[in-house]
C-alpha cells in the first residue's frame, strides 16, 4: 500500500484510517444502552452494601452450601465484599453484560441499516470486526473494572482496609489479597472471553441484536446446566462454562492454579475458535440487512 | 555457583523424574482403550487350610488375564478389605489386567459366596488360603514361574487385604512384591492403642472401629451373636467389649493376626501405602511395618495419602500417585521391567477445597528417604495453660466426636474446615501456643509432656493437636486424638510426675499467625472409657509441645504440563494472528493495483452481472450497462426486478455470482476502496437512532477516515432541508425526513458516483420536484449520478439515460430522449368506437387499430399527422374527447408489467 493514497481511492481515503477505535468507542458510547450497562455495574455494590446495612441480626441461615463462608465473611474488609461482589455477579450478570457489548455491536448496526453504509464507505470488514470486537471488549473490561473498582472503593470505606478471608485458607494480608483480588478479576474477564465470542458469532450471524445477546446467554445456560449432570463424565470439562467457578481456587493458600490453567485454555481455545468463525463468516457473507 | 547449581539440579532431579513419570503414566491411563484389555473366569477354588491344612473351604475367585499377552504373564493376588468381596477390588484388578498382569480376585473367607468362618487373616487359615492360591496360579498355564511351582506373584490388597499381603509374604516365599495398603501392624494395638507406650493390655478399646467391624458380620449366619466369626475370635471380642479391657489372651490372639510378629520373615520388596486421615490404623502403623522390614534388608518404600479408612479414596492427585507408584513396584519386582524405583518417600498435604469438584485438593511431596515419624527436623512451640480440673461423665456419656469412624471423605472434609462436634464443657483442658511467628510444616507425630492427678489414681485420657486460626476455629487434623491410660496417679497435682504423650502422627500445614492448641479431654466416642465419674487435674509436663517437620520437594503435576499447553495456545493464536494478517495485506496488495484502461474514465461499466443467491433464486440473471461522467441514468423496473441486487452488488455488500462491475477502471469486489468515489443510498436509510440527524452526518463521515474539509458538509445539510430539526435525534425522524437525510448523506464529500436507489420514496411531491434539480445539477464536473426506481415518470423526468430491467435482465438501454420520445401509437377516447375503427381503417398511414375500453382505441398511425387523423374522425361524425401521444418507455414498460402486475420478485 502506497504512503501517499490509496490506489483508486478518494482523496484522503486509506482503509486503515477509516472507522477508528476511537470512533467506535464513542458511537457506543453515546447508546443508552451503554450507559445503563455502566451505570449498573457502578450501582451494584452500592445496593449491595445497602442490603448489608439491614442485617436483621440472628438469622444465619445462608443456605449452607459451599459459598456460605463468602456471605458470611463478606463485610469482614474492602476485600471480601469486593470478592462477595464478583462472586454474585460472575454467574449471571457479568454474563450477560458481556454478551450485551459483544452480541449486540454487528447486529444493531444491521438492525438500524448502518452497517451497509459503512460497508460501503468502505471499511474494510475485518476492520470493522476487528474494531468492533476491540471496543466491545474494551466495554467488557470496564464494567468489569468498573464492578470491582467501585466495590472494593465502597467496601473500603465503609468495612475498612483488613485481610483476605476465606475459610479454605489462611487470612491473605490485604496487599496481596489485592493480588489475589486482580488474579481472581482476570481469571473472570478470561472465563468471559468464552460469553465474548459466542455473542460475537451470533452477532455476526443475525440481524436481530436481542437475538445475539439472547442466544449467547442462552447457550452460556445450557452448558451450565449440562455441566450439573455428573452422568456426562469426563466430557463435562470441554463445556465452555465447566471451569467458570476455578477462580476459587485463587483463595487457598498455596494458590491452586490447575483448574485456572485449564479454564483459560478453555476459554482461549472457544474464544479463538468462535471470533475465528465470525470473521470467517463475515467477509465472505452477502449482507441484505 | 556451579557447585551449587549442580547441588539444585540434582534435588530436583528425582522430583522431575517422579514428575515425568506421573505425566507418562496419567497419559497412559487416559490414553488406555476403554475397551476390555482382559477375559475374565470366575471359579470356585476349593482349598484345603486350617492348623492341619486338612479342612476344605470354598474360594469364590475372580481370575483376569490380559488379552493380548504373549505367552505367561505374571499375576497379581488382590485381597480386599474386611466386609468386602471379590466384587469390590474389581476396578483395581481391571486397572492391574490392563498393566499386563494376570489378577486373581478372591473373596476371603467368611465373606461373601466363600466359605469358611473369618479368623482375622489367621496364619492358619486366611493366610494358608492365600497360600493355597498361589498354588492354583503356579499350576496355570497363563501365569509366569519363577521356578516349577513358584509363580511369579505379587500381593496386592488394603486394610484386611494388606494385612493379608504382609502375612503371606511372611510365610511363604514365593511372593515377589507386596503392596499392602492402610493397613496394621499390630491389630491388638490398633483397637486398643495407648499413646503413651503402654501394653496394649492397658490400652484403651477403640470401640467405635470395633463395632463397626464385628456388628458388620454379626447376625449374618447361624449364629446371630457371632455370624460368620470364628468362635475364638467372637468370643475375645465380646470380652474385650464388655469390659473395655483387653486380656493377655486377647492380645495373644490378636497379635498372631498381626504382621508385627513376623516382619522379620518378610523378604519381598515392599509398598507400603497409608492413609493420612485413618483412625483406624494411623500412619504409625505402617511406620512400624517399614522399620521392620526394613531391618531385614528388604526394600521397602512408604507413601502416605490424603485419605484412609475416615478420608476414602482421596483427591485425584492422591489417588493417580498411588496407583503409578504400584504399577512400577509390580513392573520391576514381579514383571521385572523398567526402571528400579527410586527410595524415595512421597505424601500429600490439604492445600484447599476444590473449587470444581467440592473435595479436597492436595500438594504432593517428596523426599529422598522415609524419615520416620520424627520428621527430619523437629521445632519446640511453647504452650502456657494452667493446671485444669477436668470431669470424667459417668458412663463415658456424653462424650466428644472427634472423628466419625468410616465417614468417608464427608467426615473428613468437614473436619479439614471446622471440625466435628467440638470437645465438651468441663471435660476438656486446654494449653495453647501464641500465634506462630513462621508457619511450619507439620509431618509426623509430635510430642507432647502432660501432667495428670486423680483421685482413683487411674485415668483414661484423649490429647489432640489443635490448629487454631485468627478467627478462633479450630481445626483437629485428620480427626486424629492420642488415647492414653495413666495409672498410678497420685491425688494431688503437685505430686503428678509427667508424661510424655505421643500425639498421632499427622500432615498438616500450620500457616503464620494460627495457633497449636492442646487439649486433654476425658471422653471420646470412639473410645471405652471407665464408667465412673472422676475429677482429674491436668496440667503441661514440660514447657511446650514437639513437632516434627519434613521439608519436601512438591512433587509437580500435570498443571506444568497444562501451563505449557496454555502458553503455546496463546503463542499458537497470536502466530496465526499474524499470519492472517500478513496474508490478508498481501492478497491486497496484489488486488489494489488492476486497473482497466478502456474504463478509467467511466464511473460506472456492469458487465454480464448474475447474482444467484444461496436459494437457488436468480435475482439478477444477465445485466448490463454504462454509466458515463454526466449521466443521470435511471435503473427502471418494477419491484423485484433486480434493481436492489444490482445496487447490492455495485456497494459491495454482496458477491456477484458472475460479471464484473468496474468503477474508474477498478474492478470492484466488497470493500475495494474504489467505494470511495461512490456515495449510495440503498434500501433505505441507515441511521444510529440515538444521535441527531446532524451527528450521524459527522459520525459517518469520520467512519471515511478522510478530511472534515472534504464533506460538504453545509451543502448535505442544506440538501436535507431538515432546518432545526437536523439536531433532533434520527429516532424522532418521520420516512421522510430520514429519507432526505439518507440523501445528504450519499452526497457528502461530492462523490464521482451518486448512487440512489427510490430516492423519491416518502417525499411529498415538492420535495420530489426539488430532488429532481438537485440530481440533474449534481451530474455536472464530471460526477455522474444512478438512480433506481419502479416509478416511470420520475425517471423519464430527471435521467438523462434509461436502463430498464425485468426479471433480472436488460429489456431496453439508451438516452431518455431516444427511448421516451414519440411513438408511432396514439390513444383515442372516442364518442362512437366502431365508426371510428371504420374511419381509421381506411385511413391510408394508419398500420393497425385495437380497442382499449369501452371507448377507446390505440392507433398505430406510422408518422401520419396526429391532427390529421382527429380531423378525419370529427369530419366522419366522431366525436373525439381526448387525443394522448403514448411514448415508448411507457410502451415497452407496459409491455413488461401492463398485462402483469406481478414483480419479478414473484417468479
Amino acid at each position: 500500500m502506497s504512503s501517499t493514497a490509496t490506489i483508486g481511492a478518494a482523496a484522503g481515503y486509506r482503509p486503515g484510517r477509516t472507522l477508528s477505535v476511537w470512533q467506535e468507542w464513542r458511537r457506543q458510547a453515546t447508546r443508552r444502552r451503554t450507559q445503563l450497562a455502566l451505570g449498573f455495574m457502578v450501582l451494584l455494590p452500592l445496593i449491595v452494601l445497602i442490603a448489608f446495612q439491614f442485617d436483621s441480626g440472628g438469622d444465619d441461615d445462608n443456605g449452607g452450601g459451599e459459598f456460605a463462608s463468602l456471605i458470611d465473611l463478606a463485610t469482614s474488609g474492602g476485600l471480601n465484599f469486593t470478592l462477595f461482589t464478583l462472586f454474585v455477579s460472575a454467574g449471571f450478570l457479568l454474563t450477560v453484560v458481556v454478551a450485551l457489548f459483544c452480541g449486540d455491536t454487528v447486529a444493531s448496526e444491521a438492525s438500524w441499516g448502518s452497517l451497509r453504509y459503512l460497508l460501503a464507505v468502505p471499511v474494510p470488514r475485518a476492520r470493522l470486526l476487528a474494531v468492533k470486537l476491540v471496543v466491545a471488549l474494551g466495554y467488557s473490561a470496564v464494567a468489569l473494572v468498573l464492578l470491582a473498582g467501585t466495590a472494593l472503593l465502597v467496601g473500603t470505606l465503609r468495612y475498612g482496609w483488613s485481610p483476605l478471608r476465606s475459610t479454605v485458607a489462611a487470612e491473605i494480608p490485604a496487599g496481596e489479597g489485592l493480588l489475589r483480588l486482580l488474579g481472581v478479576l482476570g481469571y473472570l474477564a478470561a472465563g468471559l472471553l468464552v460469553v465474548a465470542g459466542l455473542a460475537f458469532l451470533l452477532s455476526v450471524l443475525t440481524d436481530a441484536p436481542l437475538g445475539a445477546v439472547g442466544g449467547a446467554v442462552l447457550l452460556f445456560i445450557l452448558s451450565s446446566i449440562l455441566d450439573q449432570i455428573t452422568a456426562l463424565g469426563s466430557i463435562r470439562s470441554f463445556l465452555p462454562t465447566h471451569y467458570s467457578d476455578a477462580w476459587l481456587g485463587l483463595l487457598s493458600t498455596p494458590v491452586q492454579s490447575d483448574d485456572i490453567v485449564k479454564g483459560c485454555i478453555s476459554a482461549v481455545a472457544y474464544a479463538t475458535l468462535f471470533w475465528s468463525l465470525a470473521f470467517w463468516r463475515f467477509t465472505r457473507k452477502d449482507v441484505v440487512s | 555457583m556451579p557447585a551449587i547449581r549442580s547441588a539444585r539440579v540434582r534435588r530436583a532431579l528425582p522430583a522431575a523424574a517422579v514428575a515425568s513419570a506421573l505425566l507418562a503414566a496419567a497419559v497412559l491411563w487416559l490414553a488406555w482403550p476403554e475397551s476390555a484389555a482382559y477375559t475374565t473366569e470366575e471359579q470356585v477354588v476349593s482349598v484345603r487350610s486350617g492348623p492341619g491344612g486338612d479342612e476344605p473351604v470354598d474360594l469364590d475367585t475372580t481370575l483376569y488375564l490380559p488379552t493380548d499377552r504373549s505367552g505367561p504373564v505374571p499375576a497379581v493376588l488382590l485381597a480386599h478389605g474386611f466386609g468386602g468381596t471379590k466384587q469390590s477390588v474389581r476396578a483395581d484388578a481391571e486397572d492391574l489386567a490392563g498393566l499386563g498382569y494376570a489378577v486373581l480376585a478372591y473373596t476371603a473367607r467368611g465373606f461373601g459366596r466363600s466359605g469358611g468362618e473369618i479368623h482375622l487373616d489367621s496364619p492358619d487359615y486366611e493366610v494358608r488360603d492365600a497360600q493355597r492360591l498361589l498354588d492354583w496360579l503356579a499350576a496355570r498355564p497363563e501365569v509366569g514361574k519363577d521356578a516349577d511351582g513358584d509363580p511369579k506373584v505379587g500381593v496386592v490388597g488394603g486394610s484386611y487385604g494388606g494385612g493379608l499381603a504382609l502375612l503371606l509374604a511372611a510365610q511363604d516365599q514365593r511372593v515377589d512384591a507386596i503392596v499392602p495398603m492402610i493397613t496394621w501392624n499390630d491389630l491388638s494395638r490398633s483397637f486398643l492403642p495407648e499413646s503413651t507406650g503402654a501394653d496394649p493390655v492397658d490400652g484403651v478399646f477403640k470401640k467405635g472401629w470395633a463395632g463397626l467391624f464385628f456388628g458388620g458380620s454379626a447376625g449374618i449366619g447361624a449364629d446371630p451373636a457371632c455370624g460368620r466369626f470364628a468362635r475364638d475370635v467372637c468370643e475375645m471380642y465380646q470380652r474385650t467389649a464388655t469390659t473395655g479391657r483387653a486380656t493377655p489372651e486377647a492380645v495373644d490372639l490378636l497379635r498372631r493376626s498381626s504382621p508385627s510378629t513376623v516382619l522379620d520373615r518378610i523378604k519381598a520388596p515392599t509398598l507400603l501405602v497409608q492413609g493420612e486421615t485413618d483412625t483406624l490404623f494411623p500412619l504409625s502403623e505402617a511406620d512400624a511395618n517399614a522399620r521392620g522390614i526394613a531391618a531385614n534388608g528388604t526394600p521397602v518404600r512408604v507413601a502416605w495419602y490424603t485419605g484412609g479408612h475416615d478420608g476414602g479414596e482421596g483427591p485425584r492427585s492422591d489417588r493417580d500417585r498411588v496407583r503409578f507408584l504400584t504399577a512400577q513396584w509390580l513392573d520391576y519386582y514381579v514383571k521385572g521391567e523398567g526402571e528400579a524405583p527410586a527410595n524415595s518417600f512421597t505424601w500429600s498435604r490439604v492445600a484447599g477445597f476444590d473449587a470444581m469438584d467440592r473435595g479436597l485438593v492436595t500438594n504432593g511431596y517428596s523426599v529422598d528417604d522415609y524419615p520416620g515419624l520424627s520428621g527430619t527436623a523437629t521445632e519446640r512451640v511453647a504452650l502456657a495453660g494452667p493446671p485444669q480440673p477436668i470431669a470424667n461423665p459417668p458412663g463415658g456419656n456424653p462424650a466428644a466426636i472427634s472423628t466419625l469412624p468410616g465417614g468417608g471423605g464427608l467426615a473428613s472434609a468437614a473436619s479439614e474446615v471446622g471440625g466435628l462436634i467440638g470437645d465438651l464443657p468441663g471435660q476438656h483442658a486446654i494449653f495453647q501456643s501464641e500465634p506462630l511467628a513462621a508457619a511450619v510444616d507439620i509431618a509426623g507425630a509430635p510430642t507432647v509432656s502432660i501432667r495428670a492427678a486423680s483421685p482413683t489414681g487411674e485415668a483414661v485420657l484423649f490429647v489432640k493437636l489443635y490448629d487454631v486460626d485468627e478467627g478462633g476455629a479450630a481445626t483437629l487434623p485428620g480427626g486424629i486424638v492420642a488415647p492414653v491410660r495413666l495409672t498410678g496417679l497420685p491425688a494431688d497435682p503437685a505430686q503428678a510426675r509427667a508424661v510424655t504423650v505421643t500425639l498421632p502422627a499427622i500432615v498438616r500445614r500450620i500457616e503464620a499467625g494460627h495457633r497449636l492448641r492442646v487439649v486433654v479431654a476425658t471422653s471420646d466416642q470412639g473410645y471405652a472409657t471407665p464408667a465412673e465419674p472422676a475429677l482429674y487435674t491436668v496440667a503441661l509436663g514440660g514447657d511446650g509441645i514437639t513437632v516434627p517437620t519434613v521439608t519436601g520437594e512438591p512433587i509437580p503435576t500435570t498443571a506444568v504440563l497444562w501451563r505449557w499447553v496454555l502458553a503455546g495456545l496463546v503463542a499458537a493464536v497470536l502466530l496465526g494472528l499474524v499470519v492472517v494478517l500478513l496474508v490478508v495485506r498481501r492478497h491486497h496488495r496484489r488486488t489494489d493495483s488492476k486497473i482497466h484502461e478502456e474504463y478509467a474514465q467511466t464511473p460506472l461499466v456492469v458487465r454480464r452481472l448474475r447474482k444467484e443467491y444461496a436459494d437457488g433464486f436468480v435475482a439478477v440473471s444477465n445485466v448490463d450497462f454504462t454509466v458515463a461522467r454526466g449521466q443521470v441514468v435511471g435503473l427502471l423496473g418494477p419491484n423485484g426486478a433486480g434493481k436492489t441486487t444490482t445496487l447490492r452488488v455495485l456497494m459491495g455488500l454482496t458477491q456477484p455470482s458472475g460479471g464484473e462491475i468496474y468503477v474508474f477502471g477498478h474492478r470492484l469486489v466488497p470493500g475495494s476502496p474504489v467505494l470511495s468515489r461512490l456515495g449510495a443510498l440503498v434500501e433505505g436509510p441507515g441511521f444510529l437512532p440515538h444521535l441527531s440527524g446532524l451527528d450521524n452526518l459527522k459520525a459517518y463521515w469520520r467512519a471515511t477516515g478522510r478530511p472534515a474539509a472534504d464533506a460538504r458538509l453545509d451543502d448535505a445539510v442544506e440538501i436535507a432541508g431538515l432546518g432545526d430539526s437536523i439536531h433532533r435525534k434520527v429516532r424522532k425522524y418521520s420516512h421522510g425526513m430520514k429519507q432526505r437525510l439518507a440523501i445528504a448523506q450519499a452526497m457528502l464529500g461530492l462523490p464521482e458516483l451518486l448512487v440512489l436507489d427510490e430516492p423519491t420514496d416518502g417525499l411529498d411531491p415538492p420535495q420530489i420536484a426539488e430532488m429532481r434539480r438537485v440530481l440533474k445539477r449534481y451530474a455536472t464536473d464530471g460526477r455522474a449520478v444512478l438512480v433506481s426506481s419502479h416509478l416511470l415518470a420520475e425517471v423519464e423526468q430527471t435521467c438523462t439515460h434509461a436502463v430498464v430491467v425485468n426479471k433480472g435482465e436488460i429489456v431496453a438501454s439508451g438516452p431518455v430522449e431516444e427511448i421516451v420520445g414519440d411513438s408511432p401509437t396514439v390513444r383515442l377516447d372516442v364518442s362512437d368506437v366502431d365508426a371510428a375503427e371504420a374511419v381509421l381503417q381506411r385511413l391510408a398511414g394508419v398500420r393497425s387499430v385495437a380497442g382499449d375500453g369501452t371507448n377507446g382505441l390505440v392507433v398505430d398511425i406510422n408518422g401520419t399527422a396526429r391532427s390529421e387523423v382527429v380531423a378525419e374522425l370529427v369530419r366522419a361524425g366522431v366525436g373525439v374527447d381526448r387525443v394522448v401521444p403514448r411514448r415508448r418507455l411507457e410502451d415497452a414498460f407496459l409491455a413488461l408489467v401492463g398485462d402483469n402486475s406481478r414483480g419479478s420478485g414473484d417468479r
